[in-house]
């Protein structure tokens, strides 16, 4: 992944050359690194720390946006209990691959953010969840961390202070519900990873019951800067709503598809046009899948007058979500698009609730259908039905995000699906790339002959 | 799994004390990593070593995508063919590899060299299409690379 030079206003973190050696600790170091742990730890107060990342405004970046300092500040100092800190970096919502960014190139940024944070929650044993499968992520991050130990950065006595903490890099084993919350948790007690029934909530009663701080990794990473510049210095950066940067990942119909830091507020044409380095082959804009495939499908008509910032993708509908963007072009086949998801959605339900475990598999067989050419003109509704029967019905959001992305692209492509069920084959020949890619037409019209 | 237990022992030090339990899927993986699948053996052994209920094993194994009961081949070849990969031309190169290997997701060459998986998003979006051959990852693929792949892993096999 390259960390190429953009228009996207102030950068946070791709302010370096990437080179085979950028991620160690010495060029880490050279480049100011570790020196905001050390101002936390000498300077600051545990409290004073999480109420700087409070007033900072920064939100969480794993995809709900929620205030960061807040679930810190729920989290009693002194209340006698363990508190764990544990970093979320089981990235798997499909589109999203921005965190492994973090992890390949600045390893040593996320470790120093795990340690202030540990310091303000107080915790003395610490969690990087890392994805099973994240091989080079992985091993930049465990390298790290044994150069952090031998530095004397972790383990008794950190930076000469009675600030003690030991850290562990867990991996996963292959389970997209893991990286929610409360199913990480249970997965890092060595269980299945199912997710859990709130109240209590997991800063409350989290790893083994005791009071958990899960944070994304692009969250955390924010901590050092915040540390550094204090929250007004972290405010200058971004929108009054959305402060800071986001880093996006783009992938689908576009030339240049990459990980981007963008500030916020920043135009979606301009993204677009000069990150994206426009459509691929030539070709049109149809719509974005904005923040994973989770989030609402936004037409052209819908993006490309907004600002990349949560409250503009909220008010036109949507959210940035994971900032897992999917850009896709005319021609490409709405109904075959909804059936990849779905087939995903029933492959990674965990089956602990009744309507997901039932619906995922009833969403995927009635696409399945659709695609057949079997489709009934009832299946339509019969998808809005199990849709909406998922929404807030389950402990975790998977079923109800899967009834938004179905729900998303009915509203705004029925018309292909009654095309297909009315005409028995696809709108588009079943595509799902641009012209000049591949040719996976064939596989549809095989299925529709 | 035996031999394997002074290295588990050296990892208790940088966890809380009473997180036995916590260790059961690094020990599977790292037990799969040794013997390529998690055998009846290392279960029974690990309930012993890590006193955790034996179903708890058998869940985890059961539950995580990435975990064996039984051998696989030589090379696991995982193909992603989720959203992003399938509109970068993923579904060609599907049936370009069961052409090619002669079998379907799911199942392993007769000469136990080769096994092929469709897998779901390995956050590769942006190199779409890719896969991963047992750790590692292959980016930016079309046939004429998977090709070359293929072929260089079975001049390693051969030697």
């Amino acid at each position: 992944m390259s960390n190429r030079i953009t228009t996207g206003g102030q950068k946070l973190f791709m302010t370096f050359d990437i080179t085979p050696t950028s991620h160690s600790l010495a060029e880490y170091k050279a480049r100011g690194g570790y020196s905001a742990l050390r101002k936390a730890l000498t300077e600051m107060k545990p409290e004073q720390v999480t109420k700087e990342v409070l007033a900072s405004g920064l939100l969480g970046h794993g995809g709900a946006a929620f205030l960061a300092g807040r679930k810190w500040g729920v989290v009693k100092l002194n209340d006698g209990q363990p508190h764990y800190l544990c970093m979320n970096a089981d990235e798997g919502e499909p589109g999203t691959f921005k965190d492994r960014w973090f992890l390949e190139n600045t390893p040593h940024l996320l470790l120093e953010s795990m340690l202030i944070g540990s310091y303000a929650l107080q915790g003395r044993h610490s969690f990087i969840y890392i994805r099973g499968e994240f091989d080079l992520a992985y091993r930049r991050m465990a390298d790290a961390l044994e150069e952090a130990y031998a530095a004397g950065l972790f383990g008794e006595n950190i930076l000469g202070t009675d600030f003690a903490c030991d850290l562990v890099i867990y991996r996963g084993a292959g389970s997209y519900v893991c990286g929610e919350a409360s199913a990480m948790l249970t997965s890092l007690e060595g269980k299945k990873g199912y997710p859990r029934n709130r109240p209590p909530r997991l800063t409350v009663a989290g790893l083994y019951q005791k009071p958990t701080v899960v944070n994304n990794v692009e969250t955390l990473a924010n901590v050092p800067y915040i540390v550094t510049h204090g929250a007004e210095g972290f405010r200058k950066v971004g929108t009054a709503e959305s402060p800071g940067t986001q880093v996006i990942s783009v992938s689908g119909h576009i030339n240049t598809p990459g990980v981007y830091e963008l500030e916020y507020g920043y135009p979606f044409a301009d993204f677009l046009a000069n990150e994206c380095g426009g459509m691929l082959n030539g070709s049109e804009l149809k719509c974005v899948v904005p923040g994973g495939i989770s989030t609402k499908v936004l037409t052209k008509d819908d993006i490309m007058p907004l600002r990349m910032d949560h409250h503009s993708f909220v008010a036109a509908g949507s959210q940035l979500g994971s900032q897992g963007m999917i850009v896709v072009a005319e021609g490409t086949c709405m109904v075959r698009l909804l059936q990849v998801m779905l087939r995903f959605y029933h492959h990674e339900s965990c089956g602990q609730c009744t309507p997901c475990r039932e619906g995922m598999g009833w969403l995927e067989r009635i696409s399945n259908r659709l695609v057949a050419g079997q489709g009934r003109p009832e299946d339509i509704d019969r998808l809005y039905q199990i849709s909406r029967a998922n929404d807030g019905t389950t402990i975790c959001g998977l079923g109800d995000a899967a009834g938004y992305a179905t729900v998303g692209i009915l509203d705004k492509y029925r018309n292909e699906f009654d095309y297909f069920i009315e005409h028995k084959k696809s709108m588009f020949g079943g595509r799902l790339e641009v012209a000049g890619i591949g040719d996976n037409a064939r596989l549809v019209d095989a299925a529709v002959a | 799994m035996k031999h394997l237990v002074p290295e588990f022992e050296t990892w208790k030090k940088r966890y809380p004390a009473g997180f036995e339990s916590s260790l059961v899927i690094p020990c599977c993986r790292r037990i799969q990593e040794d013997r390529g699948y998690v055998s009846d053996e290392d279960i029974a052994d690990l309930t012993e070593y890590l006193g955790v209920p034996r179903i708890q094993i058998e869940e985890v194994l059961a539950f995580y995508t990435q975990f064996r009961r039984k051998p696989i081949g030589t090379w696991h070849v995982q193909l992603c063919h989720n959203v992003s990969c399938s509109m970068r031309g993923a579904e060609g190169l599907l049936a370009h590899l069961q052409g090619k290997l002669g079998v379907q997701p799911g199942q392993t060459t007769t000469d136990g060299r080769f096994t092929l998986s469709t897998v779901e998003c390995l956050a590769s979006c942006g190199t779409a299409p890719m896969l991963m051959v047992n750790d590692t990852y292959h980016e930016n693929l079309n046939e004429a690379k998977v090709d070359a792949l293929l072929a260089a892993l079975s001049a390693e096999y051969q030697t």
